[in-house]
């Protein structure tokens, strides 16, 4: 069974559609890139898939481990492993990032009927991951996003992430306002995440991120559906000629 | 984890159906005949067996009283009071004066065992260190129950007992300062005080004197269609210190309450007085029915050079508030402070702030009030800040943030200025914020709860406030309010 599997999605948002029939499939072990140019839909997929309430689905369902996804509220979503790296990540003032992060944690293994994590065992864990990922301690005691720079918050997403431990890894456009050394961090950040049971999906404008971050399989999205479909030197030949190729056959 | 558990709990318990402290202590009182007039002025001051100076100085209040007219000026709305529908004396039967805690009826030690308040000294002396221990009074409906720790207190020179027992062992000090803060006719709720008042604290901290212990007063109002009255005196001496916390729950009833408190607070040269209240009186049910009109006139006079007055105050019950608890900066280099957590919900009003006068040179004070509206109350900051033209080098700095939770809700912000004094320098900033679908949802994808993430934004934004409360107090404030997680992983 695969870990992902959209058939057939379309959405709306206020009257507009904007998923116009996705089929895609992410399997558990590998790395799905999406690319496509601006407004195709690649951001409304991530945040359907996330559970945000703002689109209506008209068409269509989504299996994650073979469960109706669309019928889960974005909490329990996050307990069953599913995970955002949001694009734009929220300042929330006065809430210490470490505290969000170790709540976050216990919240969703709580709702799994685990044991919480005790802070030793938090901070030990935490330590490692952080130092990984150059989010020093100052970024830790902050208040979440609040005056992080745009990399500090892309950063800081990766170290959710890697703490959170989830299934199916989304990553909306991780790599925008990254410079180089930052873009670095984060895809070894990324790629210390793979492993045999953990899909990913990647979605980027950009062919360097697919540089350090290798994928299985790259889906092009155009005018809310997948167009087109190959391994990663689909994103290359992406990046020599543009989407023309793609974006006129489809039209 | 715990403390965001407690924070749902608490949002639960200030859902105004869910007051949990709405029981009734059933127990014969003493009432004074309903209504109020020259005689029930006379009538409550017999029964505290007051020297004839009090009962003028009450009749004179009451005389000014008749020639006022309630205050209409702040955003709360309530059908005229009727006051002579009231009762203005209530006291246990068994309770003619504050006694030893075994003389003390069974049924008003349980009813403050209810409420988690601690009056038994040997259970609290067991396994508590001495640094954290905390001095109760304890106020039922008009009379003083019980304070605990007075001996001990008493070794250091600390006096710490009820008002009404204060006006016959330490006159001189009681007529030295009672009303040197709030006059006669400053308002129409604290004039009507100063006619009726019951009882409330009166704690003296003398020069140099560090009081050893945090020190609060328990007010509880438990009889029907009476109002509560109280007084409280506090005077630090030269260099002395002590931090005082008030609470106050009430029984849940149909019909509206009053309370109309008076506090007034002396710092002499050096000394400095922390004064926190975590106010939680019923609020009324959902629908808008019943609950305590708190009209209180708490004001601080920093009478002497480098003082120091700090109000702290968690405001999450009654139906209605208004409330401005104010710093009178008159010695020189004196400090104000005003930190201030207001939760509103159901149909609660709450018109609240501070007054910051600044009289001396080199004055400064800070203002922090947070206001929380949610449901369909409307919440108001009002403010003032003044410098005298003398007050030369004044300074303020006020900070003035409202967080809406659903869309029914109101807050406001009332900020009154005046500088008469060129080198005076006053900040104020204030935001209005509503808790964004964003910061919702992007708490609902990291695995929170609706009511968890609720919670945590709430929780953020409170905590300036929240860390400015006395330690000792942290738990109660816990249970109270949103607290941040921050402190539990260091």
């Amino acid at each position: 069974m695969a870990l992902l599997e959209i058939r057939n999605l379309h959405a709306n948002i206020d009257g507009t559609k904007i998923l116009n029939g996705v089929n895609l499939t992410v399997e558990a072990g590998k790395v799905h890139a999406i690319m496509g140019p601006n407004g195709s839909g690649k951001s409304t997929l991530s945040y359907i898939l996330a559970g945000r309430d703002d689109y209506e689905i008209t068409e269509g369902e989504i299996l994650f481990k073979g469960q109706d996804l669309l019928d889960m509220e974005p909490e329990e979503r996050a307990a069953a492993g599913v995970f955002l790296a949001m694009q734009y990540p929220v300042e929330i003032p006065g809430v210490a990032n470490i505290t969000f992060l170790r709540t976050a944690l216990n919240a969703q293994r709580k709702a799994r009927g685990e044991e919480e994590f005790s802070t030793p065992d938090f901070m030990k864990r935490l330590k490692i991951l952080a130092q990984k990922l150059n989010v020093t301690q100052d970024m830790l005691k902050r208040p979440l996003n609040v005056g992080f720079s745009g990399g500090e918050k892309k950063r800081n997403e990766i170290l959710q992430m890697a703490i959170l431990e989830p299934v199916l890894c989304i990553m909306d456009e991780t790599d925008s306002g990254l410079d180089i050394d930052a873009l670095k961090i984060v895809s070894e950040g990324v790629n210390a995440l793979r492993n045999p049971e953990r899909g990913m999906l990647i979605i980027t404008h950009y062919q360097r991120l697919l540089d350090h971050i290798k994928p299985d399989m790259v889906h092009v999205m155009y005018k809310g559906k997948i167009v087109a479909e190959g391994d990663k030197t689909l994103a290359l030949e992406l990046e020599k000629n543009g989407y023309a190729a793609f974006t006129a056959d489809a039209a | 984890m715990a403390a965001v558990q407690e924070t749902i709990d608490r949002v639960k318990e200030i859902d105004v159906d869910q007051y949990k402290y709405g029981f009734v202590t059933d127990i014969e009182m003493d009432l004074a005949p309903k209504g109020l007039s020259e005689d029930i002025v006379r009538f409550i001051s017999a029964k505290k067996n007051e020297p004839e100076w009090l009962l003028e100085w009450r009749l004179d209040a009451y005389r000014r009283w008749l020639t006022m007219e309630a205050p209409d000026w702040s955003r709360v709305k309530y059908p005229p009071i009727d006051f002579q529908d009231l009762y203005y004396y209530a006291a246990p039967k068994s309770q003619d004066g504050p006694k030893s805690l075994d003389e003390v009826e069974p049924e008003l030690l349980e009813t403050y065992k209810k409420l988690g308040i601690p009056l038994q000294e040997q259970e609290i002396l067991a396994g508590i260190a001495p640094e954290n221990r905390i001095a109760v009074d304890a106020i039922f409906d008009s009379v003083s129950v019980v304070t605990t720790f007075r001996e001990e207190l008493a070794k250091s020179g600390v006096i710490f007992c009820p008002i009404s027992e204060a006006v016959h062992s330490h006159p001189e000090l009681v007529k030295k300062y009672l009303g040197s803060v709030v006059p006669v006719s400053d308002n129409y709720y604290s004039a009507l005080n100063q006619a009726v008042f019951s009882d409330g604290s009166f704690v003296y901290i003398p020069e140099g004197v560090r009081c050893p212990m945090e020190l609060s007063t328990y007010f509880r109002i438990n009889e029907q269609n009476t109002g509560q009255f109280e007084r409280t005196l506090i005077i630090a001496e030269k260099g002395a210190y002590v931090s005082y916390l008030e609470g106050c729950t009430a029984p849940q009833r149909d019909e509206n309450q009053l309370h109309a408190a008076v506090v007034e607070l002396i710092t002499h040269d050096d000394a400095e007085i922390k004064y926190s209240t975590v106010q939680n009186w019923y609020p009324g049910n959902s629908e808008g029915k019943g609950g305590i009109y708190n009209f209180v006139t708490k004001r601080g006079d920093c009478r002497g050079k480098n003082s120091k007055i700090s109000w702290t105050q968690v405001e999450t019950g009654s139906a209605i508030t208004w409330k401005y608890p104010s710093c009178i900066l008159r010695g020189d280099n004196s400090v104000g402070e005003f930190y201030s957590i207001a939760i509103s919900n159901g149909y609660q009003q709450l018109d609240s702030g501070t007054k910051m006068i600044h009289l001396g040179k080199n004055t400064t004070s800070r203002i922090v009030a947070k206001g929380i509206a949610a449901g369909n109350s409307e919440s108001t900051y009002r403010g003032l800040v003044s410098a005298h033209r003398k007050a030369t080098g004044a300074r303020n700095h006020t900070q003035c943030d409202s967080l809406l939770i659903g869309n029914n809700c109101g807050a406001h912000t009332i900020p009154y200025v005046e500088a008469n004094n060129a080198s005076a320098v006053f900040e104020h900033e204030a935001t209005t914020s509503k808790i964004s679908e964003d910061q919702l949802f992007y708490c609902r994808s990291r695995g929170f709860t609706e009511e968890e993430a609720v919670a945590l934004i709430v929780n953020g934004f409170v905590k300036d406030v929240i860390q400015k409360l006395p330690m000792e107090f942290a738990v109660e404030a816990q249970k109270l309010i949103a607290i941040s997680l921050e402190g539990s992983v260091g």
